[in-house]
């Protein structure tokens, strides 16, 4: 029991299974801060993880894989903000209709194109993501009792660095950039910005474009570097359980990387603990996979602290009061 | 060479479908001087400002800033061309801190460090200057109104306004802080730069203002030089004589008590105290008026009444008994209260609803509309029949979406539901707002009937003309104040001296 | 621009509607095409599938039953203002009630036992929608993400229910024991099953009608349409309802206490949602098993918004979408290149046009409405 807690393996398996998480968070979080409620996440992830995975499987490059998927997780993107910011429909039904978009399509396809029944081939390793080494890593790791610890940060695929990269960037544009200052005015008070002289439609429409990027890195990393294949409904709630963290993280970057590596690690802790018998008990995983939700609901109905969403999140804008 | 007038507005016109906001204005605001614009809520002050920021366009007319014709289609324009704005409700972003408020839109660079710190040493100056001072990083949220709209001017100053629009800026603060904002006015003016107050509080205009410009109903009615005229002749430009509406009442004859407001006080979610300390009473077979400009603590006092909010202090007594705290509107109701409310169409009926339906609002629980759970469709129907025979609501079609009917008929829908109710006591806001000639007087006609038939009734109305013809005692509130009682036959100047909220003795 | 100007009701009520449903329709047009298909011949696939065969009709009205209960409880929340998206986890929980009910007093005789199993079900789905009611009523959580955590939870909790409760020991398959049975010789109903028409037929009168999981659960369905509409329009409390969901502020005048309204709200929608259990575990699986709600939560939202939140619109919609659930799937036994996920794709197409962008023509037909006006 305790070995699979604080194993180095686990470890590895968290920041593995944080990753997706992360950008998903991020995504939501560049999108909220600017007052679009976007619920498909999941959606946005699992078409970029279909296209990465196709692209990957035709073109045989990582990187061009990234970037298709990236062109259709913006265009979902784009779709989500026509709606929410043009026809400032209801920023709610638009998520769910491109999570269904995305499930359906991207199966759809997949059977056309593949005819696998909707999964892609597997990726070769030559159009994977090279898997990153840190320098001088390889000597640390004989060191005893730290030693494997220290190795959990080297030997990822380089999307997994670029995660935290966009960690620290986000955090650093929202705070100290104009563009993330008006980003922040806008998800607050609307009013306030356009009274400013500043564009609210074209400031959400940059928040939403950001937020398609972030999920096609999510979805790309998804298929191509942790599964190596495209499946049916392999973004599993992942974009959810992402806006989960961002609740949790009070949508702010640097807490949102601790509360997705929190969850990391209890996904991952849920994997390894599968059918894991302590004397007589085996360990019912779903507890451990309900957690995050179970204290999301907690947080938000204000038992333990307070989750604040940006208050102009989900509501069209409009210039009369 | 004269200095060119700060501002010249030339025959501005804008409609709101089949609302004329602005009709034909002509205004001509001078450099260095505080230009005052009054007049009573919907007279079109707010329209023509949100016009000269660029907010809406003028469908007509011509803007000149500083001698020169400009279009000012956004509000960046107005800002390029040094027009800052107060908003009545403030443009502030909450969370975030008081420089972070001050730069929005005016950070100079991609980065926002220097902005940062010019504006730390701008406000500084500022604050030293014209007793502005603020502390730069508190978070705006957490400031009291009086200091946020003080973030509001720095926010204006900053961009480097030199003509400063304020939009009802007192509505929301204390009298010390109301005179410290007039100071800082004054010395903005002494620097040379031009101030333009909305307003709707004569004590106001007669405080600060060089030049006052009166609105009425869309139009420009009047122009004065402060020094020159008085609050009576505001007054009157104001609210303007109106074809008295002549009711044929005969005298009261008051019996016992129904209501009695003992000392009711209320505060806002912001801690505001808007119903001050309030004690009235009503008896059968009298009409009493409350008086007042609007946003005087009337709308307040009715919603406590009706027991849709609960007082901070005092107690309400209807009928011999109490409110408590499980006093809510159905109870009321249920023991004799009916309420015709100020705003018809946000409170007083569904709009989405068919007329038959919105004329059971409030009321729905009746056993007469069916037992216990059950809503029978054909008695709502036939009640919504027979109240609008007997109050003439045209078309007369029960099943007509609510939103469909004229004001004056949705009025009449909501005058016959609460009336039918055979009240001990009505409670009734603004009930002839943006009614027709014909609807206002059959309106006036029922209130009194049902005076005549010895319920008691509160009368709420901005319109002193509808008060006058109607009450037969006028109370009148200022500031959330009962500022006096006068009979229902006062004179018009001394109830509008007291609606400015000067009592006999300063006066 | 008139924005506030009123446009006649039938262009509301029917031409908006159907311009919306067109352009869902074309853009899965382009779907077919992009896949090399004629979208006309894949329509009347999906239409033969459907309605050529009365066996593809009653696998129509089957899939219609559970959506006319997800539909239902889309609408009643969104008739008090709320949206609840939850509806998949309120189904799902509302199998363990069934399923308690059904094993746990399986000694009962059936027509008692199946009325409890339907309550069992109902009053569980409705307890997994009034949680999120009194959170949001009572805590501020914002009924969407609260909806939304609790679909998770269910899923988890269901599932380890199933395993480590239902699951009769040393058996492989996650699912329980048989609930109750129907012996198709003598047609003898014991527990609390729910026959098959096709089992009713065959066994009670020796007539043998194509096979379809069509049970009678269906009934269950139009009579839950026609109380929603009653409740909703002939009751005090679906008249409070109602009156909240349009105007908080009048309802607030009108003496109703909006938070009291939306536990009721949500608890209602939740039952409603509930009632697919019954649908699925007394009268198709007869076994609590895994995931079997399988979306039928989230084609509520589809159907609620094209039936316009009226029951009696709901129920033509959940038939259309079993038309396209049944068509869809002859679709794809016709065509080995189309996969049955089509029909989540329509789905999709279908919420994005008749939801989200429902205002598009707006602006456009006022233009056309006023100018012919003048």
């Amino acid at each position: 029991m305790l070995e699979i807690l604080f194993s180095p393996e686990t470890i590895s398996s968290t920041v593995r299974m944080a990753v997706p998480l992360i950008f998903a968070c991020l995504a939501g979080l560049w999108s909220e801060r600017s007052g679009i409620v976007d619920i498909g996440l999941e959606g946005k992830m699992l078409a970029a993880a279909f296209a990465s995975a196709a692209a990957a499987a035709y073109f045989g490059n990582a990187w061009i894989a990234l970037i298709v998927a990236i062109a259709v997780s913006v265009s979902f993107s784009l779709v989500h903000g026509y709606a929410a910011i043009n026809q400032r429909g209801n920023q709610v039904v638009s998520g769910v209709a491109i999570n269904m978009l995305a499930a359906g399509l991207a199966v759809v396809l997949g059977n056309e194109w593949f005819r696998e029944g909707g999964r892609t081939p597997q990726i070769p390793p030559e159009a994977q993501f090279a898997v990153f080494n840190l320098p001088f890593m390889s000597s640390l790791t004989g060191i005893p009792v730290v030693g494997p610890y220290l190795n959990v940060i080297s030997g990822h695929s380089i999307l997994v660095y670029l995660a935290f990269i966009f960690v620290a960037l986000s955090a650093w544009a929202l705070a100290k950039t104009r563009f993330g200052l008006r980003l922040r005015a806008v998800g607050e008070n609307p009013h306030a910005v356009d009274t400013a002289g500043i564009s609210v439609a074209r400031l959400r429409y940059q928040a939403v474009i950001i937020a398609g990027i972030l999920c096609g890195l999510a979805g790309t990393y998804l298929a191509v570097a942790l599964q190596g294949s495209f499946v049916r409904d392999m973004s599993a709630g992942r974009g959810f359980m992402a806006l989960a963290a961002l609740i949790f993280a009070n949508w702010r970057a640097w807490p949102s990387m601790w509360a997705c590596l929190l969850f990391g690690y209890l996904q991952a802790v849920g994997l390894r603990m599968q059918g894991v018998k302590i004397a007589d008990f085996e360990v019912p995983v779903q507890f451990i996979n309900m957690l995050p939700y179970v204290m999301t609901v907690v947080l938000l109905a204000g038992f333990i602290g307070k989750s604040i969403p940006p208050r102009a999140s989900g509501i069209p804008y409009s210039k009369d009061r | 060479m004269q200095t060119p007038p700060a501002i010249e507005l030339i025959g501005i016109d804008k409609r709101f479908g089949a609302v004329h906001a602005n009709k034909d204005v002509n205004l001509s605001v001078a450099q260095g001087s505080i230009h005052g614009i009054i007049g009573e809520n919907g007279a079109g002050k707010s329209t023509l400002m949100s016009i000269l920021f660029g907010f809406y366009a003028a469908d007509k007319g011509e803007i000149r800033v500083k001698g020169e014709p400009v279009r000012i289609k956004s509000s960046t324009d107005a800002i390029g061309l040094g027009i800052g704005m107060v908003h009545q409700h403030f443009m502030l972003v909450e969370p975030f801190t008081v420089l972070e408020n001050v730069i929005l839109g005016a950070e100079g660079s991609a980065m926002i460090g220097p902005a940062l710190s010019k504006a730390r040493s701008e406000l500084t100056r500022l604050a030293h200057d014209y007793e502005l001072d603020v502390d730069p990083d508190a978070v705006v949220g957490e400031l009291p109104v009086g200091l946020q709209q003080r973030v509001e001017i720095l926010k204006a100053l900053f961009k480097g306004a030199d003509i400063l629009i304020l939009d009802e800026p007192t509505g929301v603060l204390t009298p010390d802080e109301a005179d410290h904002l007039f100071r800082i006015l004054g010395q903005l003016r002494d620097e040379g730069k031009t101030v333009i107050l909305i307003t709707h509080k004569l004590r106001e205009i007669m405080a600060i203002t060089d030049r006052v410009t009166v609105m009425r109903r869309g139009e420009v009615v009047a122009n004065y030089e402060t020094k020159k005229t008085s609050v009576e002749e505001l007054a009157e430009a104001m609210v303007g004589r109106r074809v008295l509406l002549r009711v044929d009442k005969g005298p009261s004859r008051p019996g016992e008590m129904v209501l009695d407001v003992r000392d009711v006080s209320w505060r806002d979610r912001k801690g505001v105290l808007r119903v001050d300390s309030v004690s009235l009473q009503v008896r059968k077979g009298e009409i009493v008026g409350i008086a007042g400009v609007s946003g005087n603590g009337q709308s307040e006092l009715l919603d406590l009444i009706a027991g849709i909010t609960t007082p901070s202090a005092g107690e309400i007594v209807f009928e011999n008994s109490v409110y408590g705290p499980d006093c809510t509107p159905r109870v009321l109701r249920g023991e004799g209260l009916a309420h015709v409310p100020e705003d018809r169409q946000h409170r007083g009926l569904i709009t989405a609803f068919d007329a038959s339906e919105s004329a059971i609002l409030g009321w729905h629980w009746s056993e007469a509309l069916g037992e216990s759970f059950h809503l029978d469709r054909e008695k709502v129907i036939n009640r919504c029949k027979e109240e609008m025979e007997e109050f003439d609501v045209r078309p007369p079609d029960p099943l007509l979406k609510s939103a469909k009917f004229s004001g004056g008929n949705q009025q009449k829908l909501i005058i016959a539901r609460e009336i039918k109710s055979n009240p001990d006591l009505l409670i009734v806001g603004q009930p002839t707002r943006g009614v027709d000639i014909g609807a206002i007087e059959f309106i006036h006609r029922r209130i009194i009937a049902l005076r005549d038939a010895g319920k008691a009734i509160l009368l709420v109305s901005v319109e002193l003309d509808e008060i006058r013809s109607l009450s037969d005692r006028i109370i009148v509130m200022f500031a959330g104040k009962v500022m006096g009682e006068r009979p229902g036959d006062a004179d018009e100047r001394d109830i509008g001296l007291l609606m400015a909220g000067v009592t006999k003795e300063a006066a | 621009m008139g924005a506030r100007g009123e446009l006649p009701p039938w262009v509301d009520v029917a031409l908006i509607p159907a311009l919306n449903l067109v352009l869902a329709l074309l853009a899965t047009s382009v779907v077919f095409l992009f896949i090399g298909e004629n979208p006309l011949s894949a329509l009347g696939i999906m239409l033969d599938g459907a309605l050529g065969s009365p066996r593809g009709m009653s696998f129509m009205f089957y899939y219609a039953t559970n959506f006319i209960f997800t539909g239902l409880c889309v609408a009643v929340a969104f008739h008090a203002g709320l949206f609840n998206i939850g509806g998949e986890g309120q189904a799902y929980f509302a199998g363990l009630g069934a399923a308690m009910v059904g094993l746990g007093l399986d000694f009962l005789p059936w027509p008692l036992l199946i009325p409890l199993s339907i309550l069992a079900a109902a009053l569980f789905g409705a307890a997994w929608g009034f949680v999120p009611g009194y959170l949001q009523a009572k805590r501020g959580s914002h009924i969407v993400i609260t909806t939304i955590m609790f679909n998770f939870i269910a899923t988890s909790l269901m599932a380890y229910l199933i395993n480590y409760w239902f699951r009769p020991v040393g058996k492989m398959a996650v699912e329980s024991r048989a609930i109750g049975s129907f012996d198709l010789a003598n047609g003898d109903l014991t527990g609390a099953y729910i026959p098959s028409f096709f089992e009713i037929f065959l066994g009670a009168f020796g007539i043998r009608i194509s096979s379809s999981p069509l049970n009678l659960t269906v009934l269950l369905a139009f009579a839950a349409a026609w109380a929603i509409w009653y409740f909703l329009w002939r009751t005090k409390i679906g008249y409070e309802i109602r009156a909240t969901g349009l105007n908080a502020d009048a309802a607030v005048y009108a003496g109703i206490k909006p938070d009291r309204i939306i536990m009721i709200a949500m608890a209602v929608s939740g039952g409603l949602a509930g009632l697919v259990a019954v649908n699925e575990i007394l009268g198709t699986q007869h076994r609590l098993l895994l995931e079997y709600v399988q979306g039928a939560g989230f084609v509520g939202i589809a159907v609620a918004l094209m039936g316009r939140n009226h029951p009696a619109g709901i129920v033509l919609a959940a038939l259309l979408f079993g038309l396209l659930y049944q068509g869809g799937t002859s679709l794809s036994l016709a065509k080995s290149h189309i996969n049955r996920d089509m029909v989540v794709v329509i789905q999709g197409l279908i919420i994005l046009f008749m939801g989200a962008l429902e205002q598009a023509f707006r602006p456009w037909l006022a233009a056309y409405f006023f100018k012919a006006e003048e």
